[in-house]
């Protein structure tokens, strides 16, 4: 690139500072994977005639999405801080064969087992991100190597048969709804949090003089939001309420996107994906905060065993098999980068949300497996392929 | 090679540079760091491809249009670079055909292969069987291979950059009586170096480069020492230095390095040794030397960020302290800006608020979240007490020039109020109105009172700016000058080594 032009991008991006700064309050990218998904789910509508979009398969497919969803979450951060987990589907199986043992053969309540379920996340978290920071070792191979221990620890656990036979409370964490009271009481709380938030965030700014987008826009955008969140939780409601793991899904993008983008260690992470030798120049512990993102990573993968063990009220020690494919691929359809330093989680929620909905769709259309698989891997490459594109034409 | 001109964004690197060699000669190519040595050979072995400069290059009587590197060796041309490129896994064997295996059918030849590159290494003067695994080679067997790789292809002009940088003394002799052999045998040979001792004993004849000009071609028997350096960096001060109220005698010592070493962790080779060295508020102490001299390593030493063992005492303040990670060196109120703007510096896909707050985290109000209205107005006050230019901060870093780039960087180590500010290269890549900007805010936080180390290649910005100036050769201060006595005739002469 010539300095003649640099010079002029400079210039055009001073000129239309506001349209400039209208698409970054938007975020193109993340609109992208909107319209994509929204595309989706009105061809799978038509395909269904109409089975689709219904509130209780609305309601299924949340419920579905939940194990990748969660694990996508912190999947995405750690491709961000230019990692990879391929350990996370034998994680869950782990997690989940804890679980049943401690609920059937040990006779545990149920918050105990909640308890040793984070701490087992935790604990493999670290140990996969000990070795891939502090040791040196490719994190692809460390957790290539631990998806096998993991696995075989499972297999060890639960004796290579399935366990069942849960607490019903145990179980009310998979397959439980709150009441469509609740749900709404959830809802109007969340929104006028969400309001509190946004209108503050946006008068500490002007109250320092600095540039915001218009009113309508703002206002648009909020309206926008709420609008979602009503659609949503009233066609729950129409069925049966939230079910109890969409909730938990929530409230972990809430809190990890708050990580991701207003704590010292979430920013770090970008900085250590967008150049790790320049991260620990400025002062950043590079080893410190990948071990941190791997141990959360760890422990979201525990979570996603315990909703997926409670679900099915039984351990397989088949379960979580090829979790880490689907997690990998929602955070990388969401605009996740393996070069590192790019990706969101609001985008990997969406990508889990997209393959869900294809899992979903297809088997209402009773396509048969085979076809799955390879409609599944075609999504991804051409996700990618379109990203590439795009990167290769904004250069 | 005639009258070629070479730009690179906003740096012109060679302006109008004619050369001529003569067939079966050793022919030494001279200059400052930065003087378009490199430069003039990447045009010439076609890293950089016809039509990305003017002129033109003529082997034997044809114009060559040099397009890549394989259109340079079919002209005879093959350039051996500072950096060895050989793959250390694979035999000397399979390095020195790569590329063009011999073959029979399908098939790779291995016998013919063998035999061929162990004629190839006789013929350099290497007795080594050429299935051995180019990695158990010593550095100076792997420049050999390059050689006996370049004499494959029959090259007719040899191009060496630094080949004996890193090189022990037994080594060197072994390439020199190489060279020379080769020159009785009709190979041109181009050798860039630093070393004098090395350019006296081998040369035929020497062509002095200064800011990507030739300034001449001259027989070495009618030169001598003094005569290369006065032809190197005699130019005018044509750039224009900002001027600063010089610091009234010697503010309190603020760094002091007493015998300190420094040791590779790889090899435990010993990178810097016995450095003694005070540093005092309110002056620029520019550290002068070619390239290897240890200017890099003492510097990034300093902020915990060489990978290696340290000996010796580092004092900030009169107290003693160890620094072994960057963190240690912030915590002591040290800020660095390496050299390596586009590597070690910038998050290129992050944006410009990102790259200026991201090691000032810490010092931006709110506990458990960064506020991120505190954090844009920081970025502000900086953007505009620096003068960069920005649409938004929001922007990704990679949009803006060189030198804004560079401020940003600057942006980013000025928020952590830094006692000591280190430099390394602060104007590599910059244009020269950007640079002045830059000096003048390096003159206006000496004014307030902050101590600055500056490492620089070109001496008159080392002239021009600092206060005191050690020169630094293979890993020792070879010598301290006061700005008033300085000239770069005296900086040359103990970077090169040689006494006054």
């Amino acid at each position: 690139m010539s300095r003649e032009n640099t010079i002029q991008l400079e210039e055009t991006n001073m000129n239309k500072p506001g349209v400039n700064s209208l698409l970054k309050s938007i975020n193109l990218r993340s609109l992208i994977i909107v319209f994509a998904l929204i595309a989706i789910w009105i061809s799978l509508q038509i395909a269904t005639d109409g089975t689709f979009l219904t509130s209780r398969n609305i309601s299924l497919l949340f419920r579905q999405m939940t194990p990748i969803g969660i694990i996508s979450i912190g999947m995405v951060l750690v491709i961000v801080a230019g990692h990879i987990d391929l350990s996370v589907g034998s994680i869950v199986a782990v997690s989940g064969a804890i679980a049943a043992v401690m609920q059937t053969q040990m006779q545990m309540g149920t918050i105990p087992t909640i308890i040793a379920l984070l701490l087992t996340g935790l604990i493999v978290g670290v140990i996969n991100g000990y070795f891939s920071t502090f040791q040196k070792i490719p994190p692809f191979i460390v957790t290539l190597a631990t998806m096998l221990v993991f696995r075989g620890v499972t297999l060890l656990i639960t004796g290579g048969s399935t366990i069942s036979g849960m607490n019903p409370s145990f179980k009310y964490i998979g397959d439980g709804y709150v009441s469509q009271l609740w749900s709404t009481i959830i809802a109007a709380i969340g929104i006028l949090f969400y309001l509190i938030f946004e209108i503050t965030k946006r008068r500490s700014k002007t109250s320092k003089g600095m540039n915001v987008t218009s009113t309508n826009w703002f206002a648009l955008k909020l309206i926008a939001v709420c609008a979602i969140c009503v659609l949503l939780v009233s066609t729950m409601n129409n069925y049966e309420g939230i079910p109890i793991p969409v909730i938990i899904m929530a409230a972990i993008v809430i809190v990890v996107t708050f990580i991701s983008k207003n704590t010292r260690f979430g920013r770090r992470l970008y900085a250590i994906g967008g150049n790790s030798e320049a991260a620990r120049l400025s002062g950043i512990n590079v080893n410190k905060e990948g071990l941190k993102v791997f141990a959360l990573l760890g422990i979201l993968s525990a979570i996603s065993g315990l909703i997926l063990t409670a679900r099915l009220d039984a351990a397989t020690p088949a379960a979580g098999n090829q979790f880490e494919f689907d997690a990998i691929s929602a955070a990388i359809i969401g605009g996740a980068s393996f070069s590192g330093g790019q990706g969101t989680v609001f985008g990997a929620v969406i990508g889990a949300l997209i393959m869900a909905s294809l899992n979903n769709g297809m088997s209402i259309l009773n396509i048969p497996s085979a076809a799955q698989f390879i409609l599944k891997g075609l999504v991804l490459l051409i996700a990618v392929w379109f990203d590439m594109r795009g990167k290769i034409k904004g250069k | 090679m005639n009258n070629i001109i070479k730009e690179f964004p906003g740096v012109k690197a060679l302006g109008g540079v004619s050369f001529k060699v003569k067939k079966g000669e050793i022919h030494a190519l001279v200059g400052e760091n930065g003087a378009g040595k490199s430069t003039l050979m990447k045009v010439l072995s076609g890293v950089y491809p016809y039509g990305t400069y003017t002129g033109s290059i003529t082997v034997e009587g044809k114009v060559q249009n040099i397009q890549n590197t394989s259109d340079a060796e079919k002209a005879g041309i093959s350039i051996i670079f500072q950096e060895l490129s050989l793959s250390s896994n694979l035999s000397i064997a399979e390095n020195i055909f790569m590329g063009d295996e011999p073959t029979k059918g399908m098939l790779i030849d291995w016998d013919s292969m063998y035999s061929r590159a162990n004629e190839l290494l006789e013929l350099v003067g290497v007795r080594l069987d050429s299935n051995v695994l180019v990695k158990n080679l010593g550095i100076g067997h792997q420049q050999m291979v390059e050689i006996a790789k370049a004499l494959r292809t029959d090259s007719k002009i040899l191009v060496l950059d630094e080949p004996t940088s890193a090189l022990s003394n037994s080594e060197i002799n072994m390439l020199m009586n190489l060279l020379e052999k080769l020159r009785d045998q009709g190979v041109t040979c181009i050798y860039i170096s630093h070393k004098f001792d090395e350019i006296f004993r081998i040369a035929d004849r020497v062509t002095i480069l200064r800011d990507g000009q030739t300034i001449d071609t001259l027989s070495i028997d009618s030169l001598n020492e003094s005569m290369l350096i006065n032809l190197m960096v005699g130019r005018d001060l044509n750039q224009r230095y900002p001027e600063r109220k010089r610091g009234t005698g010697k503010g309190n010592p603020i760094l002091e390095l007493k015998n300190y070493s420094l040791f590779d962790y790889k090899e435990g080779k010993e990178r810097l040794h016995k450095i003694n060295f005070s540093l005092h508020q309110g002056e620029i102490l520019g550290i002068a030397g070619l390239m290897g001299a240890g200017r890099t390593e003492l510097v990034s030493s300093l902020f915990g960020a060489f990978n290696g063992k340290s000996e010796g005492q580092i004092m900030i303040d009169g107290k003693e302290i160890k620094i072994n990670c960057p963190q240690d060196a912030m915590k002591q109120g040290i800020s660095f800006i390496t050299e390596d703007r586009k590597n070690l510096g910038i998050f290129p896909v992050l944006s410009i608020k990102e790259n200026m707050v991201i090691a000032n985290l810490d010092n931006i109000p709110g506990k458990v979240m960064v506020q991120e209205s505190e954090e844009k107005l920081l970025c502000n006050l900086f953007v505009d007490s620096l003068q960069i230019k920005i649409g938004s901060t929001e922007n990704k870093i990679t949009s803006l020039s060189g030198g804004n780039q560079q401020k940003v960087i600057l942006g980013r180590w000025l928020m952590r109020k830094p006692k000591i500010l280190i430099l390394d290269e602060p104007t590599r890549g910059i244009d020269v109105g950007a640079k002045y900007e830059i000096y003048s805010i390096i003159n206006r936080l000496v004014e307030h009172g902050v101590a600055v180390i500056m490492v620089s290649s070109e001496l008159p910005e080392i002239l021009g700016m600092c206060d005191r100036i050690l020169v630094m050769k293979d890993g020792t201060i070879t010598g301290e000058v006061l700005q008033e006595e300085a000239t770069q005739e005296k900086i040359m002469s103990f970077a090169v080594g040689g006494s006054v």
